[in-house]
């Protein structure tokens, strides 16, 4: 099973396209990283992917079936949306924030079983925050929160799972946190699309990264491949730098030198 | 081990929650049985049992119980139930806990239609029935403004401030040229909320939208957590967002529409239960659902004991809402702000 986008474009105000035909494939077991520039798209694109927005030339495929086609709820058991922030004005628990994962599987006007709880329980226990279940959500840090939201992506028991900027706001340990869980679920077949400024995250965690400029793909492959200097330094504007030590995937850092 | 440990705990927990709502939901039988004691004439719970079970009773205590005093306290717990449970599905899918169920105008709708049909000498069936579709119109105004103009959240609360603005204003107008000896205190003690007047006949209308509006909402009890969330958050999880929020919105209108037409208007029992309620249950509308129902029906019988029995005269609902309500939701507000924000 594969999650597609096949020539997707978008705009929201006709006639100025954000997103100008951009392929994306994704499959299960491949940990995609989208990178641009503020403005470039990718949060769009994330959202067409998950179907909150319709493109206006293009589709989305999940296998052969176009995700426009689904019924929201059925479209909601295949793919599952991650935001940065879990926005709500009242403090919910952990648990019933993760429960609420499980509402494409309860009926329109029914409520969580005994084995649907069991199943927020058991992602809970995935991102390793069992512990915190029944505190609230304004209790938490960022990257508690952020796992949170994964954990309840994951009840959503979805195999292909989008993150808008997952690492966003984290000191680096919550976000080797947060990215490891992330890299973890991937192995055990999860297909996974992430948006991040952090080119770094998608060197060292990403089996791919597609680099957007001005809604256009500017370059796509794996990430040491893809994101180069020359590349990073079209995407952003500014001059970088690779750094390599000869273990592991290279670094990359903007330039101060700038000539 | 551990994990059985955290799963009875959880057990516990969530069975003390489970009886505090069943509680919450029986706290109004007691209240009622005892409200029906208190009045002009005071009665024996003897008395009243046997009124209301077929006991050797004078024909007038039987009366009094019967015809009186129990419509008038089953409007006021249903009043007090409705004017919660809409208020507490409200602030979720506003997602603003400073909201209530008069956030779309149906008070001052209502307010028109009575006016109206006191200016037309209508009588109580009269009033009751252009209030309560002064009331639906009026949200309706507010949900298809807010709707033109794209039909998000922001959006909707501006149109329900301008409709209320509105209908206020229409209000003011036909006070203004309505006859000041007769319709002109009318208008105005209908406005300041009151359940004097209630029979049974005022009963059944209401009592038909609070099982339409209240069955409604008890089912969709745990969706409206999701909406509660942000549009995209609930649209990823599969929820047809406008489609459900229109629903609720309709049902919590039915509910407050209804109340309103027999009470006249009644503020604060729709913001201040739902918080307390929270409280004590948590934000989780599973249960804040049915607790609020029950707290809400407790809350404006005993609102109404008071009102029927301090003074000599009967003290309008609305005064002593607002007078009692200030004061209850300061101190929720500081409890709120001392806990360090964020509203459970």
């Amino acid at each position: 099973m594969k999650l597609v986008a096949r020539g997707v474009s978008y705009a929201y105000v006709p006639g100025q396209p954000v997103l100008h035909g951009v392929d994306l494939t994704v499959e299960r077991g491949d940990l995609v990283f989208l990178l641009g520039a503020n403005g470039s798209g990718k949060t769009t694109l994330l959202e067409c992917l998950c179907g909150l927005r319709s493109p206006i030339e293009g589709e989305v495929l999940l296998g052969e079936q176009r995700l426009s086609a689904l019924p929201p709820r059925e479209r909601a058991k295949w793919v599952a949306y991650v935001p940065q922030f879990a926005e709500t004005a009242f403090a919910y628990t952990v648990e019933e924030m993760v429960l609420f994962g499980r509402a494409p599987h309860v009926g329109p006007f029914g409520q969580p079983s005994r084995a649907d709880l069991e199943k927020a329980l058991h992602a809970l226990d995935l991102v390793g925050l069992d512990g915190l279940r029944g505190r609230p959500m304004n209790a938490l840090s960022g990257g508690e929160k952020r796992l949170v939201l994964i954990a309840r992506a994951l009840a959503q028991e979805a195999p292909f799972l989008l993150l808008d900027e997952p690492d966003a706001h984290l000191d680096p340990a919550n976000q080797h946190r947060v990215l490891s869980v992330i890299r973890a679920l991937v192995k055990e077949g999860l297909g996974v699309v992430a948006t991040t400024h952090n080119p770094n995250s998608a060197l060292l965690y990403g089996d791919e990264a597609v680099l957007l400029r001005a809604g256009k793909v500017l370059a796509r492959g794996q990430p040491s491949c893809a994101l180069t200097a020359e590349a990073l330094a079209e995407a952003y504007g500014i001059p970088f730098r690779v750094l390599w030590d000869g273990q592991g995937p290279p670094a990359v850092l903007p330039r101060t030198d700038s000539p | 081990m551990h994990a059985i440990t955290r799963r009875t705990e959880r057990a516990s927990c969530q069975v003390k929650r489970a009886g505090l709502v069943l509680a919450l939901c029986l706290l109004p039988l007691p209240i009622l049985f005892g409200s029906l004691l208190l009045g002009r004439m005071s009665l024996g719970a003897k008395e009243v049992w046997a009124a209301l079970f077929g006991g050797a009773v004078p024909e007038t205590v039987r009366a009094l119980v019967l015809r009186v005093r129990l419509p008038r306290l089953l409007a006021a717990a249903l009043v007090g139930t409705n004017l919660a449970v809409s208020g507490a599905a409200f602030q979720g899918i506003f997602r603003n806990p400073l909201v209530e169920s008069r956030i779309l105008g149906v008070s001052a709708g209502a307010g028109l239609g009575a006016a109206l049909a006191m200016v037309l000498r209508s009588g109580p069936a009269g009033i009751q029935t252009l209030a309560f579709a002064g009331g639906l119109l009026a949200a309706a105004l507010a949900i298809l403004l807010g709707t033109a103009f794209g039909g998000g959240i922001l959006v909707l609360v501006l149109s329900g401030v301008l409709v209320n603005s509105f209908f206020s204003s229409l209000v003011s107008l036909v006070k203004y040229f309505a006859d000041p000896y007769v319709q002109l205190p009318g208008i105005t003690f209908w406005l300041m909320g009151g359940l004097s007047a209630v029979r049974w006949a005022e009963i059944l209308p209401l009592a038909l939208a609070s099982v339409i509006g209240l069955g409604g909402l008890l089912l969709l009890r745990w969706r409206l957590n999701l909406l509660t969330l942000s549009e995209a958050e609930a649209q990823a999880l599969g929820l047809p967002v406008k489609r459900l929020r229109f629903l609720t919105v309709a049902l919590g209108t039915l509910l407050t529409a209804a109340s309103v037409s027999v009470s006249g208007v009644v503020g604060w029992v729709g913001l201040i239960v739902p918080h307390a309620a929270r409280a004590l249950v948590g934000p989780d509308h599973l249960f804040l659902i049915p607790a609020s129902a029950g707290l809400g029906a407790a809350v404006l019988l005993i609102f109404d004991d008071i009102a029927r029995t301090a003074l000599p005269t009967e003290i309008p609902l609305d005064i002593l809402t607002g007078l009692i309500g200030v004061p209850v939701f300061f101190l929720l507000f500081m409890r709120q702000i001392r806990k360090g924000g964020g509203w459970r």
